[in-house]
């Protein structure tokens, strides 16, 4: 199966990406290129089989709710790209 | 002692000279810092230096190792892939979108190394958020392979594999989600282990493909992996895949013995798509294994042609969800003066992604959209289990599968660059180990026209003993693992 260039800028959508009109075309085929590689995976029977999300199967672990750490919010928020008093700043979404 | 003994010895001979005190950690950083700087200029496979903190880690180290005091990795000097946060060390992933990020905490793997007293001396390039196998697609420039600057390294640990092999460290770190620590391995001549899935936590790797992702050592030998997989494995309360699992002493248990080992060789690892040379220097090493005692029984992976579609179904819808944190509000690139949210997030991504990264974000989005998840997402889960089954069945006879680590050997930069599934194929033997969560290393295997060949030893969940055990007999009986690139402190 092939994709049109209006597929791509759907997902591309769907993913927040952008991609410029003259980039298009060769995105479109080199996205098809993988998709048809990928749909190999139509030939062969799948019925009744368990989809396996984790290799060994194994099922989250869970631990006592109690403090296992401090708070470390001034070092995590030295990387934002733009903050004001310990909030992200962005720009504004509601007039 | 001269440099280039130093610069080939084992982990274990470095620690008994370190202990012995003929050498200090301070002399030894400061010899393999030289040989970065001297010489990574040619490669490009270091990205960051440490230099001011690992001469202070050295010197500490010297301090432990001057009371008698130690263990096996104290003082040893190493290199990180650039994929493993390290507190107030610039974390690129190879890519521009986090090309300014200081992580405020250290990955569980480098805290672990830390711990067991090795000196960080920089960070190693590495394809974008790992995903490729040549080492073209990071933002910080391609990496050169050091056995011929016109050949890629292979990746996506390729600067790691091309550092180790050059010379630059005795040990570095590497992660592999469909082959990225093998494959480059395989390329570069060196050994490279990617552990059981949930043997080596995740916490603070940047996350590519949760289910797949693995971190391994990549050294000289399999003796010099097995020191660095024992200080790196174990359960973390921060990684809740991690498996609660005794750790061996890995290098302790290598006596050599592969008396009745059954080797497994999967038919369909030696098909038309196999290079004849590389199934001939293959054969070759296995016939050294069979000389030693070992048993090469013929078994079937039968479904190993489905591996590729399905992990380019799972990886990139996985990287797709992982990525998605990236939207430039709380950290990593953001655009110059958004008009809106949405401008925002689109322009932020665009400009800070490289081209297969966007490419495999949109395969991904598109394999987990509406009406599509069951035909794509579901199906390849479904397979995926089918993959896993196959290796479960042959375990069932087999207590190794060995085959090659890649089809071929190093190829030149820009050869694939045109064609992503002509890349993809590259990991075509590496990729279910992946998908079933098995242990896999690559050992060097001779040479082609001078380039490395690698041979793959797959092992049963958690059985790394037996895979290292195995090569540490192979590198007993020959010496592919001792021989060195023509380059930079072992140029002729």
């Amino acid at each position: 199966m092939s994709v049109t260039p209006e597929d791509i800028e759907k997902v591309a959508l769907l993913a927040r990406l952008s991609i410029s009109e003259s980039a298009l075309p060769e995105v479109t085929e080199r996205f098809s290129k993988v998709l048809d590689l990928v749909d190999e995976l139509n030939t062969i029977n799948t019925d009744g089989v368990v989809p396996m999300s984790n290799p060994h199967d194994m099922t989250q672990r869970l631990r006592a709710d109690t403090v296992t750490s401090h708070n470390t919010r001034e070092a995590l928020m030295a990387s934002a790209p733009a903050q004001d008093s310990g909030y992200f700043l962005v720009p504004k979404v509601i007039d | 002692m001269p440099d280039n003994d130093v610069l080939t010895a084992s982990v274990s001979e470095l620690h008994r000279m370190l202990s012995a005190r003929t050498i200090s950690s301070e002399e030894l950083v400061s010899t393999y810092l030289g040989q970065i700087e001297a010489e990574n200029e040619a490669l490009n496979a270091v990205i960051t230096l440490c230099r001011e903190q690992a001469l202070a880690d050295a010197r500490e180290a010297d301090h432990v190792l001057s009371r008698g005091e130690g263990n096996p990795l104290t003082g040893i000097p190493l290199l990180h892939k650039d994929i493993f946060c390290t507190q107030g060390v610039r974390t690129t992933c190879g890519s521009h979108m986090l090309e300014t990020f200081e992580p405020a905490y250290d990955a569980t793997v480098v805290a672990k190394l830390k711990a067991a007293g090795t000196v960080t001396l920089g960070k190693c390039n590495m394809d974008e958020f790992a995903m490729g196998s040549s080492n073209e697609t990071s933002y910080f420039g391609a990496v050169k392979n050091p056995w011929d600057l016109n050949c890629v390294p292979g990746g996506s640990s390729g600067g790691s594999a091309a550092a180790l092999a050059a010379g630059f460290a005795p040990l570095v770190t590497g992660t592999d989600t469909g082959g990225s620590i093998r494959q480059p391995a395989s390329l570069c001549g060196i050994t490279g282990l990617k552990p059981t899935y949930g043997r080596v936590s995740r916490l603070g790797i940047i996350a590519f493909a949760s289910s797949l992702d693995q971190a391994g050592p990549m050294a000289r030998s399999a003796e010099d992996c097995a020191h660095m997989l024992t200080a790196m494995s174990g359960i973390d309360a921060g990684d809740s895949t991690s498996a609660d699992r005794a750790v061996p002493d890995f290098a302790a248990a290598l006596n050599g013995e592969i008396e009745g080992l059954r080797i497994g060789i999967p038919r369909e690892y030696f098909s038309e798509a196999l290079n004849p040379e590389v199934r001939e220097r293959i054969m070759a090493a296995l016939s050294v294994l069979e000389k030693a005692g070992a048993r090469l029984v013929d078994i079937d992976l039968p479904h190993t042609h489905y591996a590729i579609a399905t992990y380019y179904v799972i990886a990139p819808a996985e990287a797709s969800a992982n990525l998605a944190r990236y939207d430039g509000v709380r950290f990593g690139h953001r655009c110059d003066a958004p008009i809106d949210l949405e401008d925002l997030y689109l322009r932020s991504r665009s400009e800070g992604f490289g081209e297969e990264v966007q490419r495999r974000i949109l395969v991904g989005t598109y394999a987990l959209s509406s009406g599509f998840y069951d035909a794509y997402f579901n199906k390849a889960q479904q397979v995926r289990r089918i993959i896993a089954e196959d290796f479960h069945r042959a375990f069932e006879m087999v207590d190794v599968i060995a085959g090659p680590s890649a089809p071929n050997v190093a190829f030149e930069r820009g050869a694939k660059q045109q064609d992503p599934v002509a890349m993809y194929m590259e990991d075509i033997y590496t990729l279910a180990v992946n998908l079933a969560g098995l242990p896999g290393l690559s050992t060097p295997a001779g040479l082609i026209n001078g380039m490395p060949v690698g041979l793959q030893l797959i092992g049963k969940a958690f059985d790394e003993t037996t895979i290292l055990n195995t090569a540490h007999r192979l590198q007993q009986d020959t010496d592919w693992h001792t021989i060195r690139p023509n380059f930079g402190a072992f140029q002729s």
